[in-house]
């Protein structure tokens, strides 16, 4: 777990990418880890054609939970909200391109979750555990 | 700072007295266990009750007239006064819950709903395990009573400049006698006799003091006090609730049905006599006999070597620990060993709890990290997380000196 913790996983923790608020926000989620409490909250912002124009995060957490959580914000935009809601966790996994333990995957997947509840309209299950 | 060497002796031979030391980690490591406060490992003799248990005496408790549920009885009942004298109470004042928390959700509904009202309060602290915290949340939305809160300060200790104002009007002292995310241990003494003073009962939530401290509920002068086996060397799904005989007996029952009865017509029913008016079915016998057997343990070790030695312990950590304050180490609550029990929480510079307890996985190490069911003093302090490290009677100096290495570690991996 420890080689885990590389030297992007660190910059994204430190420096987190569209972390803040939108100005104007269409759709936005919020929700918490069960296990630990930490706090996120999405927001994105669609252009004409229903598209994801800008987004933010915002919350406090793990490395994992921002690093994973600020690494899935820079791609989805240009995404439809449809193609948010199917994102499975292969997306974060290979973001975070090394095994996540069974323990910590419910923060690796916060982020996901989050975006996809704001995606749907409601609190999506955590993804594929369902 | 070393332990001395009868004391040095005694440890050795008591850590082997706990089977799951003798494993290794999936890494090879040897498993050094911080999280005692969440719960404790079990000696080899509270396992093998619970088996023999099974394998000699399997039978349900006050049912039958056989000599085997005689025997299961009478081990039951037996593990019920070994208890009670444990934390020095008698053993019709002891009934068996499944844990601290059914402990003081049975005086909270129990107790809660014959005698509170309208406008009455009841008194927490903001240190509170949400144990002690969400069950009267309950009963005072319930019944309409206010809550209170004795302040904590920012080192986590009890502020009791206000008490006589605070407890104006209160029915209920409740708080837990050691805190789990800080150790603080309560002036009890004091709040008992000030709430006493003022017609309030007092509830100390002792999961976190009676496995570490010698415990006489009697001399604490409190009127109800819950505790936990698993968090002293008992196995799970066994705790216990010692209340002051006049108070039981008044008591109406909290959970109904078997085993707590006098008589049952269509109609109506007499209850039991205490403490089985509070035990509705069968019990976990085998759990409360091994209770018993991990009590006898406590004892032959000594409770106050127990307390001496986890003293000791903490006093040794805070110095081996020290170095580390220039890497970012913040360690939270009363800094002296005499205030606190064995339970020592932190944060190691910009490096979430979360990702500390999982760098020091790697090494073996168990702690916690987050809020430790204590999510409003984690606000009031503003720490959205720590990390706990919390010792027992079988941790030593070894495992202190592989938390800070490990500790170190982390400081590096995250390059603080
Ligand atoms: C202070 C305190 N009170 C109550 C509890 C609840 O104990 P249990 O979960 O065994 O009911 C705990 C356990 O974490 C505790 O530390």
């Amino acid at each position: 777990m420890d080689d885990f913790y590389r030297d992007y996983i660190l910059d994204h923790y430190r420096h987190p990418r569209n972390f803040g608020h939108l100005d104007r926000v269409d759709v936005q989620a919020e929700d918490s880890n069960p296990l630990c409490g930490d706090r996120l909250r999405i927001e994105l912002a669609l252009d004409e054609t229903g598209r994801v124009q800008d987004v933010r995060f915002w919350g406090q957490g793990c490395a994992i939970s921002q690093a994973s959580t600020s690494m899935l914000t820079e791609r989805v935009k240009g995404l439809t909200l449809e193609e948010v809601a199917r994102l499975s966790k292969d997306i974060v996994l290979e973001n975070m391109g090394i095994g996540i333990s069974p323990t910590r995957m419910k923060c690796a997947l916060l982020g996901l979750r989050v975006l996809k509840s704001a995606a749907i309209g409601e609190i999506a299950e955590w993804p594929d555990e369902s | 700072m070393a332990l001395s060497a009868p004391s040095d002796v005694k440890l050795a031979r008591l850590r082997a007295d706990f089977p799951i030391f003798a494993q290794r980690t999936s890494r090879g490591k040897p498993l050094i266990y911080l999280d005692s406060a969440a719960t404790s490992q079990k000696p080899r003799v509270v396992i093998d009750a619970l088996a023999d248990y099974y394998a000699t005496s399997n039978a349900n408790a006050h049912r039958g007239v056989y000599e085997l549920a005689e025997r299961s009885t009478e081990a039951f009942e037996a593990a019920r006064e070994n208890v009670a004298r444990f934390i020095g109470a008698q053993p019709r004042e002891l009934i068996w819950t499944r844990n601290a928390t059914e402990a003081i959700n049975l005086v909270a509904n129990a107790w809660g709903r014959a005698n509170l009202r309208r406008g009455d309060a009841i008194l927490l602290t903001q240190i509170e395990h949400h144990s002690n915290l969400v069950p009267w949340q309950r009963i005072a939305q319930e019944v309409g009573a206010q809550l209170r809160f004795i302040p904590i300060d920012g080192m986590g200790e009890h502020v009791l400049d206000d008490l006589d104002a605070l407890l104006d009007g209160v029915r209920m002292v409740a708080l837990a006698h050691v805190s789990n995310t800080l150790g603080t241990i309560a002036p009890l003494e004091t709040i008992v006799k000030r709430a006493h003073a003022h017609g309030a009962l007092v509830l100390a939530d002792g999961a976190q003091a009676a496995p570490h401290l010698a415990v006489n509920v009697a001399e604490l002068g409190v009127d109800f006090y819950a505790i936990s086996g698993h968090k002293m060397l008992a196995p799970t799904g066994i705790g216990a609730l010692y209340g002051k005989r006049t108070l039981l007996e008044e008591m109406p029952p909290f959970l109904s049905g078997g085993d707590m009865i006098k008589s049952v017509s269509y109609e109506q029913t007499s209850y039991d006599d205490p403490p089985w008016k509070f035990e509705a079915g069968t019990s976990s016998i085998a759990d409360a006999i091994a209770f018993g057997v991990a009590v006898d343990y406590l004892r032959a070790v000594d409770m106050s070597w127990v307390r001496e030695h986890e003293r000791r312990l903490v006093a040794y950590a805070l110095a081996r620990l020290d170095p580390l304050r220039s890497r970012g180490l913040v360690i939270y609550g009363p800094k002296n060993p005499d205030r606190i029990s064995g339970v020592l929480s932190f944060n190691l510079g910009d490096i979430h709890a979360h990702d500390l307890a999982s760098i020091l996985d790697t090494d073996g190490i168990c702690i916690r990290a987050g809020h430790h069911c204590t999510m409003p003093l984690m606000n009031l302090m503003g720490w959205s997380a720590t990390a706990r490290a919390s010792f027992y009677l079988y941790n030593n100096e070894d495992d202190v000196d592989a938390l800070y290495r490990s500790l170190e570690r982390a400081a590096g991996i995250f390059k603080l």
